[in-house]
């Protein structure tokens, strides 16, 4: 009895997260299509400057990140290719697994990190300082002001860096393949090029996207029910990370199937 | 400003609160509390931490929604309007907080221009101009260009001030003015409020509890205690009270210890179910 009653509070629990998650999308895209047809100007230079720090300020680390990940994936695939003596298709195995699946999530990871925690620290700030309250005393709606441009820069940004990625990835691969398999940078990223379908590319975009979506809306959610006190600030930081990192994969998941999926069905 | 000055002579209610009620989950906080502030009057609200006086004060402001009660502001009843035509009333109303809230990312300019920047249509060089005169009106000329954590206490709470009053508003509200300043500063903001009262005629309504500031600016007090109006009258009517609790918080005598084993293990157990606030 006692077991059930929790797996059924954590249920709900669960669901009012996703609701609560729900809501704030849905107000962010009333304010990002239609609010501005009703004379509520959308707060472009807020999103530029804030696509500047999530998007650009990324691409250092994420370059280094995904040149090693690339670098992994030409070593890893090579260790198995190597007994069929089938090395040449390093290029296609690494091209692949980036565009598909690790460019979208390495790049979502790396985003939580960097962005998805400081949107719930900044709002949290907020939060516990009272500028949530003065904005709201201003008759400045804090979604519209706040939340709005953060979502317009990562659905913006995400996808971009995840081409950034795929591409600092293949060169990654690149760097094993002329190393050790025989190939020249022109051979690997053509062979690349070649095992490439659009789909593999736009599947991976389309997540990066969705990724976004969730990082930005769990980072402003736990930033937005901050409780009092500066030390709740660190506690939906920290929530911010952890529920990101869960639903990103969660994401990931369902969308790979519906792809797979579709596929199957459809023959795309 | 003609138009608040005219109605400072007639005394009009300002705002009316009927049985006002509110309540955190199922904890109520106001008791249904009752009361009028006259357009152009200061009114201070005094009362102890937990008596419930910042609650009415964001209340007032529409930040907590209450559970019942009535509360009229310029003629309408906040309690029950739409969140549009709260933003209607939001922009005659004016808020400054007690840490200030100034927004950290924005210098103090673009912190007091920003209602202007939102609500209005002027241009540049009007709201540059409109900023200036309100940074003066503070005694904060010259500091637009800072960031807020460059500021000092005392600044800070003048900059709130001034962005509080950038749309011009009816209603001004404060909560806790002195709190974190020492005496000196915290008398220059008392001062400050004292001169925007006498050159705008604006109804003030200020929460605070320290008591020599709250005797300098109040044209009116009430005191609130644990969710309830105890006293309201002029700063007479409350020195000569009698009331026990009044007597209690004008001459600072400490709480009685909690005699009962009982009522303590209330008070902790009250205090555990419902952290924060």
């Amino acid at each position: 009895m006692e077991l059930t009653t929790q797996i059924g509070g954590s249920v709900t629990d669960g669901l009012a997260y996703l609701g609560a998650l729900t809501s704030l999308v849905g107000r962010a895209a009333y304010f990002t299509f239609i609010a501005p047809f009703q004379g509520k100007p959308l707060r472009l230079q807020r999103a530029v400057s804030q696509a500047m720090q999530t998007g650009v300020g990324a691409l250092p680390i994420l370059s280094l990140i995904t040149f090693f990940i690339g670098l992994i994936l030409a070593l890893q695939s090579a260790y198995e290719l190597r007994k069929f003596g089938a090395l040449n298709y390093v290029a296609s195995a690494v091209a692949i697994s980036m565009t598909r699946e690790l460019g979208p999530l390495i790049t979502a990871i790396v985003v939580i990190g960097r962005s998805g925690s400081a949107f719930a620290a900044e709002i949290g700030t907020m939060k516990v300082s009272e500028e949530i309250d003065a904005l709201e005393t201003m008759a400045i709606d804090p979604i519209h002001f706040l939340v709005t441009p953060k979502f317009i820069a990562m659905m913006v940004m995400l996808p971009c860096l995840t081409i950034w990625a795929n591409s600092m990835g293949i060169l990654g691969g690149a760097l094993f393949g002329v190393a050790q398999a025989d190939f020249t940078w022109v051979r690997y990223i053509q062979s690349s090029l070649d095992a490439l379908f659009l789909r593999d590319i736009t599947t991976g975009l389309i997540k990066s996207v969705m990724f976004g979506v969730t990082i930005t809306a769990v980072g402003c959610h736990e930033g937005l029910s901050t409780g009092a006190g500066a030390e709740q600030v660190g506690r939906s930081t920290t929530r911010a990370v952890v529920v990101s990192i869960f639903l990103v994969i969660l994401v990931d998941l369902v969308f790979t199937a519906l792809f797979f999926f579709m596929s199957e069905r459809l023959g795309l | 400003m003609e138009r608040s000055n005219i109605a400072a002579t007639q005394r009009e209610a300002m705002i009316s609160l009927r049985n006002l009620r509110v309540s955190y989950g199922e904890r109520e906080i106001l008791h249904g509390i009752g009361l009028d502030v006259m357009s152009g009057e200061t009114l201070v609200i005094l009362g102890g931490s937990g008596s419930g006086k910042s609650t009415l004060l964001r209340t007032l402001v529409g930040l907590e929604r209450p559970s019942s009660g009535e509360i009229w502001l310029k003629g309408k009843n906040i309690a029950a309007i739409s969140s549009h035509e709260m933003d209607e009333i939001r922009k005659k109303i004016g808020m400054s907080f007690q840490g200030g809230a100034l927004f950290g990312s924005m210098t103090v300019g673009e912190n007091v221009a920003l209602p202007l920047r939102e609500h209005t249509k002027l241009e540049d060089s009007t709201i540059e101009i409109i900023l200036r005169l309100k940074l003066d009106q503070v005694g904060l000329a010259g500091f637009e260009n800072y960031m807020p954590s460059q500021l000092s206490g005392g600044m800070k709470k003048r900059a709130a001030v001034a962005r509080a009053l950038a749309m011009d508003p009816e209603i001004l509200f404060f909560d806790e003015p002195s709190a974190g300043l020492d005496p000196i500063i915290a008398a220059g903001v008392d001062q400050l409020i004292l001169e925007l009262k006498q050159a705008f005629h604006m109804t003030i309504i200020v929460v605070t509890h320290e008591l020599a500031s709250a005797f300098l600016i109040a044209d009116r007090m009430v005191l609130i205690d644990k969710g309830n109006v105890v006293a309201i009258g002029s700063m007479e009517e409350m020195r000569l009270s009698t009331h026990p609790r009044v007597r209690q918080f004008l001459d600072r005598i400490a709480e009685p210890e909690v005699s009962q084993e009982l009522d303590y293990l209330q008070m902790l157990t009250e205090e555990h179910r419902h952290p924060g606030r």
